[in-house]
């Protein structure tokens, strides 16, 4: 936010109603949150689509982790390699917790467990982060994948806390709910799941006000400056550090609460991996773009991987295309658009995005059709699958449909490329409208 | 275990010259199954040309948006190239042997026997090694790399080809990696994961070594690999070493578990500790010239 923008921000009138219309993307939400599952409400059975609630539920907790990464890579510019490790551990303390709680030897309401993986994750953040944050930039994210390495190695080798390759199960009914609520239903979990979401969302959009939030962008922006206004960047990484464990305990504490288990997958690589895709697909710069790449990377997670086995290629080709050509994510496209909408032109480039669309879409679907034909020539046929379109069964090993695919691809490509000049000029010209008319901030 | 690692490190050192470049190149596929003096030839050629190609047209492009970018671009083509190989060769190991013209023991040492191809990957290693480090020192390019390492501008200035020389260091990195692959893959099992199982160790390596030192480097191989040896052979734990002080450990003292441990077991941990306090403490490295 600029200095303008906050002032305007300090200008605003106050009152529930003004707040509500100045933050109504919150409310709003929460609402299609509860409201999507019923879309998918089987009114037969009286039931809800496990499989969709299994789904947004995991948006739900992975928004919350990768939100907590961005509260290290885009605020304070600390790109970390192991950011799992404080979601996993703080999953193990939430089992335990509720372990704990089910044999009677702790009270805590169901609805505050999150907490306990909150609190996990804290100490485990302060602990790591402890040592982490005495260094910044490329050796901190190289620091923190040596730790990544290390827990996950001890995740695997210490049974007692974290079970070996088991993992640690639990239960999440305890009847120790503050609403008589019993969480033995997916629904309730998922209303859980939206509640604990939105607050912790909530809070870490509340952060970034903060004094220690100004100081993490000030730190990762210029950390020396940060050093002569009197600020030991160290510590203000430290504190960020430590926060954001707390929020991704939260995430992993969600996790528990949903799947009833937690292994040693929880603090590996790959998850962490996840956390930085969505945030760089969505938009570190931007608040809300982790969650928008949540979406997109749980979609393509739990949607394409039922039907190919090369989702992770997508996802890495999504995060290479934006890494290169939009480093400011999805989010990051949208705010260019800015301007433009402020001099109200904005209708003017529906026309060329539908026709940059066609190419675009063609292109995609000769992509994915050469790189699902070469799965199933290896890995597909190693699990004895056959490619189908629809009815048909598409031979792969014929030369037809892979011709389809290369020629979709270079002449959608290359039609492309023609299109996006157009586009550009198109769009050169509008943005220097919006600079005459001052519409640029 | 020494000799292992030191095909991989010089590798990662060379591609160290560009700060990312050392994640790509080990990940590049290792196309050593068309028998060992093709491979030995053909592979690194393969490795050299695809890196050329992505330092050129990927990093190249990256490096205006800061190392970070980089090293997310890096990661990104990581996980891409490690899907492409599965897609193309399969998820299941590749067969790839020693070959039989090599696959005798060289000679037997108390009683254990030395096989030839551990000798002949020493060699490649060190032939490798000694390519390396007079190329980079004493001939005209290697000064020109190691200026532009740390004076870009003025070596631009002088009238070098600053860019052209990065995507050569990458190259010639990339191409490495792919030898250090080809000698490795049968030593190890060729397998779309082995870039995965390998990486962070050879992170480990060039981090700790030391970024720009090719003599950091080399201590460091040969530390991991010995630590990683004689972490196997030395059957102890802390309890044993608390034991030495007169205090026993027992199963009702806290945290028992890590105390009992015996060192075996952590030997694959000791490198990630190593790495981490390296960082902390001295994050140049052992003999390194620059922070990393």
């Amino acid at each position: 936010m600029s200095a303008d923008a906050t002032q305007r921000a300090a200008l605003a009138p106050t009152g529930l109603v003004a707040v509500t219309r100045r933050h109504w993307i919150w409310p709003a939400g929460v609402l299609v949150a509860l409201l999507l599952p019923w879309l998918f409400f089987d009114w037969s059975t009286h039931r809800h689509s496990g499989f969709v609630l299994t789904m947004l539920s995991e948006i739900g907790l992975m928004a919350v982790f990768a939100l907590s990464f961005n509260m290290q890579m885009g605020q304070a510019g600390l790109l970390s390699f192991g950011h799992a490790i404080l979601f996993g551990l703080g999953g193990y303390v939430t089992a335990h917790t509720l372990n704990a709680i089910k044999a009677g030897s702790l009270w805590l309401p169901t609805e505050l467990v999150p907490l306990a993986g909150g609190i996990g994750g804290l100490i485990f953040g302060a602990l790591f982060g402890y040592v982490a944050t005495k260094q910044r930039a490329t050796a901190f994210a190289m620091i923190t994948m040596g730790l990544g390495e290390l827990v996950a190695a001890c995740a695997l080798m210490f049974m007692g806390f974290f079970g070996g390759e088991g993992g640690i199960s639990t239960d999440r009914v305890t009847d120790t709910s503050l609403f008589g609520i019993p969480y033995s239903s997916s629904w309730q979990v998922y209303c859980l799941v939206v509640a604990w979401t939105a607050i912790a969302a909530i809070l870490m959009r509340l952060q970034t006000q903060t004094p220690l939030g100004r100081m993490a962008n000030a730190c990762r922006d210029n950390f020396e400056r940060a050093q002569f206004v009197g600020y030991d960047p160290r510590m203000v990484r430290f504190y960020q550090f430590t926060l954001s464990g707390f929020f991704a305990g939260i995430g992993g504490a969600l996790y528990v609460l949903v799947y009833e288990i937690v292994t040693f997958d929880t603090v590996a690589a790959a998850k962490s991996a996840t956390a930085l895709l969505a945030t760089y697909i969505g938009g570190a710069g931007s608040f809300f773009g982790p969650i928008l790449g949540t979406i997109v990377v749980v979609l393509l997670q739990s949607g394409v991987s039922l039907l190919s086995n090369a989702w992770l290629l997508y996802v890495g080709v999504l995060f290479i295309v934006m890494v290169m050509y939009a480093p400011g994510g999805m989010m990051g496209i949208i705010a260019l658009h800015e301007p433009v909408a402020r001099t109200g032109r904005l209708r003017e480039l529906v026309v060329p995005y539908a026709r940059l669309l066609v190419p675009a879409v063609l292109a995609v679907l000769g992509f994915v059709l050469l790189v699902e034909l070469a799965s199933f020539t290896t890995i597909g046929a190693a699990q004895g699958k056959a490619f189908k379109i629809g009815p048909h069964t598409v031979d792969a090993h014929t030369a037809l449909p892979w011709a389809l695919g290369a020629v979709a691809l270079i002449g959608s490509g290359l039609w492309l490329r023609w299109e996006s000049r157009r586009f550009r000029a198109r769009w050169d010209a509008l943005i220097a409208d919006a600079k005459a008319k001052g519409a640029m901030l | 275990m020494a000799d292992a690692f030191a095909p991989a490190d010089p590798a990662g050192r060379l591609g160290a010259g560009s700060p990312a470049a050392r994640a790509a190149g080990r990940w590049l596929p290792r196309i050593a199954v068309y028998g060992l003096p093709t491979a030995l030839i053909l592979a690194p050629l393969l490795c050299g040309l695809i890196g050329a190609a992505i330092e050129m047209y990927g990093l190249r492009r990256v490096h205006r948006n800061g190392h970070i970018a980089e090293l997310l671009f890096t990661f990104g083509l990581a996980l891409i190239i490690e899907k492409v190989v599965q897609m193309t060769w399969g998820l299941i190991p590749v067969p790839y042997r020693i070959p039989e013209g090599l696959d005798f023991p060289l000679f037997t040492v108390y009683g254990t026997q030395f096989p030839a191809y551990r000798a002949f990957m020493l060699l490649i290693s060190a032939l490798m090694f000694g390519a390396i480090w007079l190329g980079l020192t004493r001939t005209r390019i290697g000064l020109v790399i190691q200026a532009a390492l740390t004076h870009p501008e003025m070596v631009n200035a002088l009238g070098h080809n600053v860019p052209r020389v990065f995507t050569t260091v990458f190259a010639a990195g990339t191409a490495l990696a792919g030898l250090a692959g080809v000698i490795g893959g049968n030593y190890q099992v060729t397998e779309p994961a082995m870039a995965f199982t390998m990486g962070p160790i050879v992170f480990v390596v060039v981090v700790f070594g030391g970024l720009g030192s090719l003599t950091g480097c080399f201590i460091a191989s040969l530390l991991m690999g010995l630590i990683q040896t004689f972490a196997v052979v030395l059957d102890y734990s802390l309890a044993d070493l608390l034991k030495q002080v007169g205090l026993t450990v027992t199963s009702s003292t806290p945290f028992h578990e890590v105390l009992t441990v015996p060192l075996p077991r952590i030997g694959a941990l000791l490198p990630y500790i190593l790495l981490v306090l390296i960082l902390v403490f001295r994050p140049r490295g052992l003999m390194g010239t620059r922070d990393t």
